[in-house]
C-alpha cells in the first residue's frame, strides 16, 4: 500500500478495497521500523491517528467523504497541533504543546485526513540541510551519509522512504523545494497569501508560505486543494477562490511558453544536474512545448538582499520566546535580564542565533535604511525581473538547486557555503511567487530536480506541466535502495 | 570582515543572547562573512526603486471592532513555565 499515491489510496479508500484503519496501520508500522534509520518524524501520533482513521471509515461507509478522508499524512512540526507538541525542530520549544490547530491543520482535519506524526526540520526552518534540528539530522534515504534539504527534510524524506503519500511542508527561501528535489520527491510553494500562515511558526513573515509534498504532481494538487484557504486570522492571505487545482493536469503542454533563464546554468551548476534538467526541457518540446531563452539580470542579488530581509523579520518574530508565557526557561534565573538572556542563549540553537544578531545588526538604529529598505528595494528589482520575463513565457524552469545532497558537514563552518545552496530558489519567495520542484533525473546515485516557477496565481498550469512531464517520465516513481 | 567585540556586545544585549566570553571571536567572524555577502546589495543603483513589503501590494485589511478572541486564559496558561492567580510569573524586577 506505501507505493501508492495519494489519488490511487483516495480510489481505494472510496471504493472500500481497505480501510483507512488498515492502511494507517501500515504506515504507522513503517514508521515504526524504517524511521530509526532516517529521524525524519520528531513525534509519532499512534493513537490518535488509528482513532482518526476509525472515524474516517465511519464518514467513508456514509458515503460522500471527501476525498482525503482517512488519507494518512505527516506535519511539519511548525504547525500547531492542539494537544500534540510542536517543536519547530528547537529546544526552545521542545516542551510547547499548543492549545490550538493552525488553519492548515484544521483544513486537513475537516477533510478527515489522518495525522500519523510531525515531521523533522531545521530550527525554526532555519537551514538547508536538516543539519540545525535539535533532534539530529535527517538522513537522506538515497544515501544516509548525505543531507535531505532543508528545511523540511523530513517530510521529504519521510515521503522518499514511504513513510508517508504525502505531507505538509513549508519555503521561506526554498525550504519545500530543495529538500524536494534532494529527496526525489514533488512539493510546490504557493503564492504568498494563497495558504494561511495562521498557526505556523513564524520565520520570516513576508517570505513564509505552506505548501505540499507528495510523490506526483498529481497528489500535491489533491492535497493544495485542501491546504489553500483564504483566512482572515492570517492579515496577509489573499481572499481570492481556490480553484480544482486536479481540473487542468491532463491539458496538453503543446504552445506552453517556458522561459529558460540563463542566470540559472552559470558557474556553480552541477554539469550532471544541468544536464538532467536539461533533458527534462527537452521532453517537454518534444511535446510541443517552445524554450525560449530569457534573463533575470538580478537573479545574483537574491541571496544578499534574502540574507538581510529574513533574518531582520527572524530577530523580530523570535523575541516572543523569552521564557516568560511559554517554551524553555533556563534555571534559576537571577533576574528578568539574566532569563531573557540565558533562556535564549540555551533554548536556540547556533544558526538561529547567528540569523537573529544578524537581523538585529541589519535594524538597529543607524543601519536601517543600508541594509533592510536597500534590501527591500532590491527585492523590487528581483519581482521586475519577473514580471517582464513573464510578458512572453507562461512558466519559467531550471534547476531546483545547483548539485545533488551533500555529505554530512560538507558545507562546514562557512554560513555562506550553506546560504548559496537556495541561490536558484530564494528569488520566488522575494517575489511572492509560487515554485515547484519535481523529480527529472539522476546523478552519482542521487535524485535532481526541475524547478517549475509561475506567475501569481498560477498554480494549476505549474502541476498541470509538472504532471505531463510524469505522463512521460518515471523518476517520480523510483524509490532509494531497501525502500520499495 | 571582521566585527569589532563592543558591536557584538551591544547586539548581543539587544537581541537578548547571551554570549560566552569564549565564542565571541568565533561569532563575529561568522556574522562577517554573512555581513560581506549582504554588503553586495551596497554596489547597486537603486535610485527611486520603492522598497516592497508585499508582493501583491497588498495592504493591511480592516475589520469591525469586536471581540472575536474567546478567552482562554486557562489553557494558554497551562504550558507556561510559572504561574500564579492567572499572571505569568517572573523573577523579581524592582527591588
Amino acid at each position: 500500500m506505501h507505493n501508492l499515491t495519494i489519488a490511487e489510496l483516495v480510489r481505494g479508500l472510496q471504493s472500500k478495497e481497505f480501510t483507512s484503519v488498515e492502511l494507517t496501520q501500515h504506515f504507522l508500522d513503517r514508521i515504526a521500523s524504517l524511521d530509526p534509520a532516517y529521524n525524519a518524524v520528531i513525534t509519532v501520533t499512534a493513537e490518535q491517528a488509528l482513532q482518526a482513521a476509525a472515524a474516517a471509515d465511519q464518514r467513508l461507509a456514509a458515503g460522500n467523504a471527501p476525498d482525503l478522508c482517512g488519507v494518512p499524512i505527516l506535519h511539519k512540526d511548525i504547525f500547531c497541533t492542539e494537544g500534540v507538541r510542536t517543536s519547530c525542530g528547537s529546544k526552545m520549544l521542545d516542551n510547547f504543546v499548543p492549545p490550538y490547530n493552525a488553519t492548515v491543520v484544521e483544513n486537513f482535519e475537516q477533510a478527515g485526513a489522518v495525522v500519523l506524526g510531525k515531521t523533522n526540520m531545521d530550527e525554526f526552518a532555519m537551514g538547508s540541510s536538516n543539519e540545525t534540528s535539535f533532534y539530529g539530522p535527517v538522513k537522506n534515504p538515497w544515501a544516509t551519509d548525505s543531507v535531505p534539504g532543508g528545511s523540511s527534510g523530513g517530510s521529504a524524506a519521510a515521503i522518499a522512504a514511504r513513510l508517508a503519500p504525502g505531507a505538509t511542508a513549508t519555503d521561506t527561501g526554498g525550504s519545500i523545494r530543495q529538500p524536494a528535489a534532494l529527496c526525489g520527491v514533488s512539493g510546490i510553494k504557493p503564492t504568498y497569501g494563497r495558504v494561511s500562515r495562521w498557526g505556523m511558526i513564524a520565520f520570516a513573515s513576508s517570505l513564509d508560505q505552506g505548501g505540499p509534498m507528495a510523490r506526483t504532481a498529481e497528489d500535491c494538487a489533491l492535497l493544495l486543494n485542501c491546504m489553500a484557504s483564504y483566512d482572515d486570522r492570517d492579515s496577509t492571505c489573499i481572499d481570492r477562490e481556490v480553484p480544482d487545482y486536479t481540473a487542468n493536469l491532463n491539458y496538453s503542454v503543446k504552445g506552453l511558453r517556458i522561459g529558460v533563464p540563463k542566470e540559472y546554468f552559470s558557474e556553480g551548476l552541477h554539469p550532471g544536474t544541468e544536464k538532467a534538467v536539461r533533458a527534462a526541457l527537452a521532453t517537454l518540446q518534444e511535446q510541443g512545448a517552445e524554450l525560449v531563452e530569457i534573463s533575470l539580470p538580478n537573479s545574483a542579488l537574491s541571496v544578499p538582499a534574502y540574507y538581510v530581509i529574513a533574518p531582520a523579520e527572524a530577530s523580530a518574530n523570535l523575541s516572543r520566546f523569552d521564557g516568560a508565557r511559554y517554551g524553555y526557561r533556563c534555571e534559576d534565573p537571577k533576574d528578568l535580564q539574566d532569563m531573557y538572556c540565558r533562556s535564549r542563549a540555551e533554548g536556540f540553537g547556533e544558526e538561529v542565533q547567528r540569523r537573529i544578531l544578524i537581523g538585529t545588526y541589519c535594524l538597529s538604529a543607524g543601519y536601517y535604511d543600508a541594509y533592510y529598505g536597500k534590501a527591500q528595494q532590491v527585492r523590487q528589482l528581483i519581482q521586475q525581473d519577473f514580471v517582464s520575463a513573464f510578458e512572453n513565457v507562461d512558466l519559467i524552469m531550471g534547476p531546483t538547486c545547483p548539485s545533488p545532497a551533500f555529505k554530512f558537514g560538507a558545507k562546514g563552518d562557512d554560513p555562506v557555503a550553506m546560504y548559496l545552496e537556495d541561490i536558484y530558489t530564494i528569488a520566488t519567495n522575494l517575489a511572492g511567487l509560487p515554485g515547484m520542484s519535481i523529480p527529472c533525473g539522476m546523478v552519482e546515485d542521487k535524485p535532481v530536480g526541475l524547478q517549475i516557477i509561475g506567475n501569481y496565481f498560477d498554480e494549476a498550469r505549474i502541476l498541470n506541466a509538472a504532471h505531463q512531464f510524469q505522463q512521460l517520465s518515471d523518476w517520480h516513481t523510483r524509490a532509494p535502495e531497501g525502500i520499495a | 570582515m571582521s566585527i569589532e567585540r563592543s558591536e557584538i556586545e551591544k547586539l548581543a544585549t539587544l537581541s537578548r543572547i547571551a554570549i560566552n566570553e569564549e565564542t565571541i571571536s568565533e561569532v563575529s567572524q561568522r556574522l562577517g562573512s554573512v555581513l560581506e555577502l549582504v554588503d553586495q546589495l551596497q554596489a547597486v543603483n537603486t535610485d527611486g526603486v520603492e522598497a516592497m513589503s508585499h508582493p501583491m501590494q497588498a495592504t493591511q485589511r480592516l475589520r469591525e471592532d469586536e471581540v472575536t478572541e474567546l478567552n482562554r486564559r486557562e489553557a494558554l496558561q497551562a504550558i507556561a513555565p510559572e504561574t500564579e492567580d492567572g499572571l505569568f510569573l517572573v523573577p523579581k524586577v524592582i527591588e
